[in-house]
């Protein structure tokens, strides 16, 4: 009896798919290490610069000062400024304009996808050839001309950056949705009068979500380089420090000092992989092909 | 049956278009259900029977208003369903629901059991929210499951349990006709009868009108009381019971009974038997005259010119069979006394 | 009696699993003259599948293996072959034929191509040679136009079609074992009639033996001269196809045999409920207990069943493993 009643309670443990892709994850070490890592640097930019109060556009010292002589950790770029600060106030508008940009991206990605796939006919004609038209345009190219066309600032980089890497999920989404609207269960809903938006919204992308999260992650990887070549080409705001900025402004020092481009280069590198880490990390966690039973 | 039906079907179409051949070309359609008709009276099991591509599935997602229908109406007590929108659609969906084949694929996996089969009762307004939780723990009694399990995922059950909370979500807004669409064929052979006991007994206890679609000539036998057969989306034969079984009169019907496997060991010897050759052509651009034509042992000139019509042989029983004589003799009868 | 061709003796299978190591399948004997058919039937989960990948050599590693026992074909003991031999032997000397024809055809070939590599690839023919066996055994099959089929693509044929040309396939190179694993169980029913009608009358035509994986006792019927019921990766009963189904012995069998609506050509009128076999079958990490698998879901248990029920032979050529029984039939 005890046997039986032991069953009964194990069986009634819940959990939710939420969990269960939590649990997952958490027992994967890269995944581990790269969620880690991307914690550590965004404390790092966040909290660090209440303790450390330099301001990243001072010109401290003397130009061109090698990391930790004269008191100055990572030296000083090409105009005499810190590195440290441009480094964390810096960090600041890049992380920002990464995430915003991936949130623009799928955002419209999701939105066209979900109507296209579920809607098809001339809904799906339509926005796929739109999606097509950006998918053919040279995206660096075009959001060059959105970022000179508009004041170079952040909220404009980021939409531009949203603005020319939405279609891959807006295709992922599509597909998801093409698939999924044919189960079984999205019939039942619609057996009791279920509204087209609550399909869409509250049954379909629920169970799309796994690969869209996992393309979210990754594309705040994509918008950061992203960032870091649009400012490296000199469109950026001129008044916000970000690592592209602090890369792009000492390019022509480069033969004379290594530093100023390699420590932003750096951040910049150890924050894609942590973002890449933990884009493969949801990705195993969320693919229940890969989940054991 | 003299009372009045609860479910009267005419002339039901369904026909989806195919794209065009080229640029300018016709487009094609597949004439999935091609005029079916038929009645169910309250408290019976209409079947329809059928193989792949018979359109039998499509029928019952046509008369749910699942798939579109391209003509014909389905009156549900003297309302035709396929004429409603809106708000009335869904008053009439309260009225009748459907059971999935796949307990896999039919629960949405990201949902709570309990939810699942709440969902009806919000959606389309039934009782008050106060009572959905104690009526949610009813249905699960109902199907046999424990309420406590209302709080698990679809995953934590195993195939026929699915299908339970499929049937409660069914059940929940006390329709009075329920469409089972192949609800026992995703299922292993000792849970189907779980599942079917359980149909019959909840149809003797609620006074259910079931539409009942499967391929499974055994299930259909058991479970209905009057059986349409289909084939490339029209009804050959239909009749209650007893008759269909005793007295196949399409030779469809028939070479589809020979078919079956028999576990019955006194059957073995394949006496009386007829094998059908080739696969069922597919429902597109189809050839004139009787559909089956083509595959029928039997078939004749006229057979392959000009559609027979579907007409009553006995009173009940009806057949579409240029063959068929009008005192019940089918050609299959000679074949075998011959 | 001559030697069985394919003699299998107290085989077991075990997987590793977090759960620790799992018998899958424990003491499987069985015998399959030349020419004959064996079915094994059972729900999912069983253990039939894993049977017919056991005799196969193709259990999938290196989370399972075959742990103990012997598969002998013609008195040569595969379990300790090599997989150089092994090679030879499937799809030369055991061929199999799986139940979704849709993908175990591979889509970016003809059939001709996959017909013919098995024959190329064992038997050493030309290509030429090898296209001219591919179309003899589509017309073998039943395919109409051979020398035309041979050079489609899977995705052109019907699942009927499919499924024939899986047969030819496992057929091209005459096997002397043909394990077909619930071969029809897609496929419609008066397709079914015909693939039927083919596995007999090409075993007619060979000799070939067939062992016939399935969960329709119909199919049993149809086909097999003996069958296996296996329950939780043992087999619980064995006899003759008649025997078994006229007299089923174990709780089990019974169940399967009447938990199924059969089709009856006189219905009666009063329908009678259905005989449920309560409950699921037993997870993976519930199998290898002491006790009779079955006895949680069985009207006839009682205390014996803590312990596992030894075979026993009943009446004729019939074994069962249930206390029950054994004791009935003494």
């Amino acid at each position: 009896m005890s046997d039986a009643a032991r069953e009964f309670e194990q069986e009634l443990r819940v959990e939710s798919p939420a969990r269960e892709a939590w649990r997952m994850f958490i027992s994967n070490n890269s995944a581990i290490v790269g969620l880690a890592i991307f914690t550590l640097i965004i404390l790092t930019t966040f909290v660090g610069p209440l303790v450390y109060t330099v301001d990243p556009f001072e010109l401290v010292w003397a130009p061109l000062t090698p990391p930790g002589e004269e008191g100055w950790l990572l030296g000083t770029d090409y105009l005499g400024r810190d590195l440290v600060a441009g480094l964390l106030i810096g960090g600041q508008s890049t992380l920002a304009v990464g995430a915003a940009a991936a949130v623009i991206t799928i955002t419209i990605g999701i939105t066209v996808g979900a109507l296209a796939g579920y809607y098809r006919g001339w809904v799906d004609e339509a926005l796929m050839r739109v999606t097509e038209f950006f998918q053919v345009l040279p995206p660096l190219l075009l959001a060059m001309v959105l970022v000179m066309l508009f004041e170079p600032s952040l909220t404009t980089i980021a939409f531009a950056i949203g603005i020319v890497s939405w279609t891959s999920a807006a295709r992922l989404t599509r597909a998801e949705f093409m698939r999924i609207r044919e189960l079984e269960y999205v019939k039942a809903a619609r057996s009791i009068s279920a509204s087209n938006a609550r399909i869409i919204w509250r049954v379909i992308l629920p169970n799309a979500a796994p690969p869209l999260i996992v393309s979210a992650a990754l594309s705040v990887g994509t918008a950061i380089l992203f960032e870091a070549g649009l400012s490296f080409l000199g469109l950026s705001d001129a008044n916000v420090m970000s690592w592209g900025k602090l890369i792009g402004d000492n390019r022509p020092a480069i033969l004379a000092a290594w530093w100023p481009v390699t420590f932003p280069g750096v951040a910049i590198f150890l924050t894609v992989l942590a973002v890449s880490l933990i884009g493969d990390g949801l990705n195993d966690a969320l693919n229940p092909k890969l989940r054991r039973r | 049956m003299t009372e009045e039906p609860l479910l009267q079907v005419r002339d039901l179409k369904v026909h989806f278009k195919l794209g065009k051949r080229g640029l300018f070309g016709e487009p094609s359609f597949v004439h999935a259900v091609d005029g079916v008709s038929f009645d169910v009276a309250p408290g019976t099991t209409f079947g329809i029977v059928g193989e792949s591509g018979s359109g039998k599935t499509t029928s019952a997602l046509a008369v749910m208003r699942l798939v579109e229908a391209t003509g014909g109406s389905v009156m549900l007590g003297g309302t035709d369903v396929l004429q409603l929108q809106g708000e009335a659609l869904r008053m009439a969906r309260r009225r009748m629901q459907i059971i999935f084949q796949d307990p896999y694929s039919s629960l949405n996996p990201r949902v709570r059991a309990g939810a699942i089969v709440r969902e009806p009762l919000e959606l389309l307004d039934v009782g008050s929210p106060a009572e959905w939780d104690e009526r949610v723990a009813e249905l699960f009694r109902l199907v046999g499951l424990r309420p406590e399990q209302r709080a698990l995922f679809p995953h934590q059950f195993s195939g026929g349990q699915r299908q339970r909370i499929g049937i409660a979500r069914a059940l929940a807004t006390n329709p009075e006709v329920i469409v089972c669409d192949e609800p026992v064929s995703a299922l292993d052979v000792a849970i189907q009868a779980q599942i079917l006991n359980l149909l019959r007994r909840l149809q003797s206890e609620l006074g259910l009108t079931y539409l009942f679609i499967s391929h499974d000539l055994g299930v259909v036998q058991h479970m209905c009381d009057e059986i349409a057969v289909m084939y490339l989306g029209q009804i050959v034969e239909r009749a209650d019971r007893i008759s269909l079984f005793r007295q196949p009169l399409h030779p469809y019907t028939w070479a589809l009974l020979s078919a079956v496997p028999s576990a019955a060991p006194s059957a073995k010897g394949g006496q009386n038997r007829v094998r059908l050759q080739g696969d069922p052509p597919s429902p597109i651009d189809l050839p004139p005259g009787c559909r089956f034509a083509g595959r029928c042992p039997f078939a004749e000139d006229r057979c392959r010119q000009s559609d027979p019509p579907l007409r009553a042989i006995r009173p009940g029983h009806l057949v579409a069979c240029h063959l068929v004589s009008d005192d019940g003799k089918a050609p299959h009868m000679e074949a075998i006394e011959a | 009696m001559a030697p069985p061709l394919l003699s299998v003796r107290d085989l077991r299978v075990e997987f590793d699993t977090r759960d620790g190591i799992i018998p899958v399948i424990q003491n499987l004997s069985f015998d399959l003259h030349a020419g004959g058919t064996l079915g094994i039937v059972g729900e999912s989960g069983c253990g039939k599948s894993m049977t017919a990948l056991a005799v196969m050599g193709l259990v999938p590693g290196p989370m399972g293996r075959i742990a103990g026992g012997s598969i002998r074909l013609d008195g040569e003991d595969l379990v300790a072959a090599g997989e150089q031999r092994l090679r030879q032997v499937r799809g030369n000397e055991i061929s199999m034929v799986f139940q979704e024809p849709m993908t175990s055809l591979n889509p970016v070939f003809t059939v001709g191509d996959q017909i013919g590599e098995t024959v190329r690839l064992h038997q050493g023919l030309s290509r030429r040679e090898a296209v001219n066996r591919a179309i003899e055994m589509l017309r073998a099959v039943g395919i109409p136009a051979p020398e035309k089929r041979v050079h489609e693509y899977p995705h052109q044929l019907s699942g009927g079609m499919r499924q024939r040309v899986m047969i030819a396939m496992a057929l091209a190179c005459r096997p002397r074992v043909l394990i077909a694993d619930e071969p029809t169980t897609a496929l419609d029913v008066t397709v079914q009639a015909q693939i039927f009608d083919l596995l007999q009358d090409l075993q007619a035509e060979t000799g070939t033996a067939i062992i016939l994986i399935t969960h329709d006792m119909g199919a049993i019927a149809e086909l097999a001269e003996r069958v296996i019921v296996m329950y939780a990766g043992r087999k619980v009963e064995d006899g003759p196809v008649g025997e078994i189904l006229g007299q089923p012995l174990h709780p089990y069998t019974k169940g399967l045999i009447r938990c199924v609506p059969h089709l009856e050509a006189d219905p009666p009128v009063e329908r009678r409920e259905l005989m449920e076999i309560p409950g699921v079958v037993p997870g993976l990490s519930q199998l290898g207990g002491v006790g009779c698998p079955f006895s949680p879901r069985c009207s006839e248990s009682r205390p014996d069943c803590n312990m596992m029920p030894v075979e026993k032979a009943g009446p004729g050529d019939h074994s069962v493993a249930c206390w029950a029984v054994s004791e009935a039939a003494s």
